[in-house]
């Protein structure tokens, strides 16, 4: 993965920072808060909820217990509706692929819909590289773009800034990127959404190439399917000659029937509606004579450190993530740090544990998002396939901190335990920031483990002491190593640390 | 070796440790969720859709089969269209009492040309009354998706209570998945600004289904 953010500092040391912006604090506090209880509330409509989650779960969890037979099928079927199949081993090939096909069109713009894969690639600055320009279409992504600024939030990028911030970025950047924003344009949202719909409509009428995302691809009949609010991607699906799809290899469902699972319940957890205003569809090409959206369709499909993870026994849950981004919202850690801080596209509960299974822990930033976190479990309740989020965590700490046995790049490596124990250091640090306001920590874990049924498990060291009512961390009076060693990560002995309340 | 064979080895490598599992893939996933949430009668389920289109934005509104032409006309008249976009099967009789240029679905037309047509009349492939969603499939009656897409006023109507479902595991069933599929649920939307909802920001800014029933005479 080559989206670590160069010069990003490790997650404690960014964290900190962040805490102490205020009004970035204001903004995702005010709409992580919003979210969460519409959230409930869309949810609470579903009698079978559990039902649908513990399906949506075994879905997942078959599909990648037989990858490489879904994988296959997938390729005869979107062969077979007209579309072209092509694999990408790591981020380079997959930004080589999508360059060559671009440039094979004649064309020196693309327009795209906003998907987590392009940017854990670094597409756009791969094409930029090639001087190809690629438009972001969403709204929050333009924001990002228009503000030389990086995603925080899964579904709502630009969740750090507030409305006041992106008329100043409008103004100031929509007239060096094309149409300017309209004279005297105000900060209410409504005004804000006309002049980015005015801004990319020229975008959207001349493109000839778009790139798009997915999220899901269906194996039996090679359909993928796009779920989205804003119609631009519906733009960016049918109205360019060519579609360049780029999309994770864990992206797929066995067969069409799966849809009605996820498409009941990413919706509600996302954006707590019954459903998006726009899902879109499409089965490779239509024929010259229906002649409905791009006559060339193209997937690649990538695996960027995905099946390392899948090697991981523990780990590999994290590929059945929707990026529905309900962790995010309910997350104590993420409210406080804000996105940024994890140093990924990937970031809250779900980026703690997939980044450093993607890359690897080998860079600070990797080996410390682990810790980043309170383990108070409400990521896992509130995750529509039933990710143990707190599971992998644990599972993680104990590889930066022990060392032993992953996957790389398709080989199977020894870790060694983090130089000088930075791991260590690095989850007191994390400690510190994260108890400049323990209590909504301290309420946020006993509600969920009020609710918690699966793995009675004690907090682990750091997490233990993220919840201690006091200003700051006590000092273990038992080194966090030795407590780990002899409790083996915290599983045996009641895991109970000495020297914490 | 290719990339291809290199992620397929990648992954049997990767899952060699797991018990073998020929579970087939019928028997893999239970699926104990409803096929459709309480027990509505037509009247209901027609009814529910109408609430939930409402509740997402959509101007709702009900006639029956003498009365759909005049509706349709009176919807194109107030939004002041002085074009429409018209799908090619799209049953004659809809238009029959409106004066409102027809502008046809063609392949040859360039996105400009549609980003100037003031509405566009559909029907549709069902609707789902749980979501409150309208899916287009491409039919005749429907044409090219992005007709629906350009245009910033979009009529669509349903015939009730024939193409009503309740839910979205008895939609897909009927769905074709070989065509390019929309749905649909209010217009256009975005809350991207601080969680605020905003109505219209790509797609049709207003958009208003007719439910239309079978005229009793
Ligand atoms: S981990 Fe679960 S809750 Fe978080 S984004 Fe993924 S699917 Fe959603």
């Amino acid at each position: 993965m080559s989206g670590t953010f160069v010069g990003m500092p490790a997650f404690p040391k960014a964290a900190h920072e962040a805490v102490h912006n205020t009004t970035l604090r204001g903004n995702l506090r005010h709409a992580t808060h919003t979210i969460r209880g519409k959230r409930a509330k869309a949810v609470m409509e579903m009698s079978d909820w559990a039902e649908l989650r513990d399906a949506g779960k075994r879905i997942k969890d078959h599909t990648l217990r037989h990858l490489d037979r879904y994988l296959v099928q997938l390729e005869e079927s979107v062969t077979a509706a007209g579309g072209t199949v092509h694999w990408a081993a790591d981020a380079d090939e997959a930004n080589r692929i999508v360059t060559y096909l671009v440039k094979a069109t004649g064309e020196s713009e693309v327009v795209k819909v906003k998907s987590m894969a392009t940017q854990e690639i670094g597409l756009n600055e791969a094409l930029e590289a090639e001087d190809i320009h690629a438009y972001e279409t969403d709204l929050a992504e333009l924001i990002v773009q228009l503000g030389k600024d990086r995603p925080s939030h899964i579904l709502v990028p630009a969740i750090h800034r507030n409305r006041g911030e992106i008329r100043d970025i409008f103004a100031r950047e929509m007239s060096e990127w094309g149409r300017p924003a309209p004279e005297g344009l105000t900060d209410s949202p409504a005004e804000l959404a006309e002049a980015a719909r005015l801004h990319l409509r020229e975008k959207f009428l001349r493109a000839k190439v778009g790139v798009s995302g997915a999220n899901f691809m269906v194996a039996d009949t090679g359909t993928l399917v796009v779920v989205e609010s804003e119609g631009n991607g519906r733009m960016c699906l049918t109205l360019p000659e060519t579609l360049i799809s780029v999309v994770g290899i864990e992206k797929i469902v066995p067969t069409w029937q799966d849809l009605e699972v996820f498409l009941q319940t990413l919706p509600r957890s996302s954006t707590a509606e019954r459903m998006n205003p726009y899902t879109s569809t499409w089965t490779g090409t239509t024929d010259s004579e229906t002649a409905d959206g791009p006559s060339t369709f193209h997937l690649v499909l990538i695996d960027n450190g995905r099946t390392d993870t899948l090697a991981d026994e523990v780990g590999r849950q994290a590929l059945r993530c929707i990026r529905c981004s309900a962790c995010l919202n309910v997350c104590p850690v993420y409210e406080r740090a804000g996105g940024h801080a994890y140093g990924s596209v990937y970031p809250g509960p779900i980026g703690a544990i997939l980044s450093p299974q993607l890359r690897g822990t080998a860079s600070e930033i990797d080996a410390s998002l682990p810790y980043a976190s309170s383990l108070c479990g409400a990521c896992y309740e509130v995750c529509p396939v039933a990710i143990d989020i707190p599971e992998v965590l644990v599972h993680l700490r104990e590889r930066v901190a022990q060392g032993g046995p992953a996957t790389e790049k398709g080989n199977k490596v020894v870790l060694k335990p983090a130089k000088g124990h930075a791991a260590e250091r690095a989850a007191m640090r994390a400690a510190r920031w994260a108890l400049s306001h323990p209590g909504a920590l301290r309420t946020g874990q006993r509600l969920a483990s009020r609710t918690r049924r699966l793995h009675p498990r004690t907090l682990p060291g750091p997490g233990k002491a993220w919840s201690a009512s006091r200003d700051l961390p006590a000092v273990p009076a038992e080194p966090f190593r030795d407590w780990w060693q002899r409790t083996n990560g915290g599983r045996t002995n009641g895991g109970k640390q000495e020297g914490t309340k | 070796m290719s990339s291809r064979e290199l992620i397929l080895g990648r992954v049997r490598r990767a899952l060699a440790d797991v018990q073998p599992d020929d579970t087939p893939y019928e028997q893999a996933v239970p699926r104990g969720y409803l096929r459709e949430h309480g027990d509505l009668s037509v009247e209901e389920t027609v009814e529910l859709l109408a609430e939930n289109l409402a509740d997402y934005r959509a101007i709702v509104h009900r006639t029956d089969t003498a009365g759909l032409a005049g509706t349709i006309a009176g919807l194109l008249a107030a939004h002041g269209s002085s074009t429409v976009l018209v799908p090619p099967g799209l049953p004659q009789e809809w238009l029959a009492a409106t004066e409102t240029a027809r502008v046809a679905d063609r392949v040859e037309s360039t996105p400009d040309e549609l980003d100037q047509v003031d509405s566009v009349i559909t029907a549709c492939a069902l609707a789902i009354a749980e979501t409150g969603t309208i899916v287009l499939d491409g039919s005749p009656d429907q044409g090219r998706r992005r007709i629906t897409l350009v245009p910033d006023h979009h009529i669509c109507v349903v015939r009730v209570p024939d193409q009503v479902v309740s839910s979205v595991p008895q939609a897909l069933e009927r769905l074709d998945p070989t065509r390019p599929l929309t749905w649909i649920s209010g217009p256009s939307a975005t809350s991207d600004i601080e969680l605020d909802r905003v109505e219209g920001v790509h797609g049709p800014r207003t958009l208003e289904v007719v439910l239309v029933a079978p005229s009793v005479d």
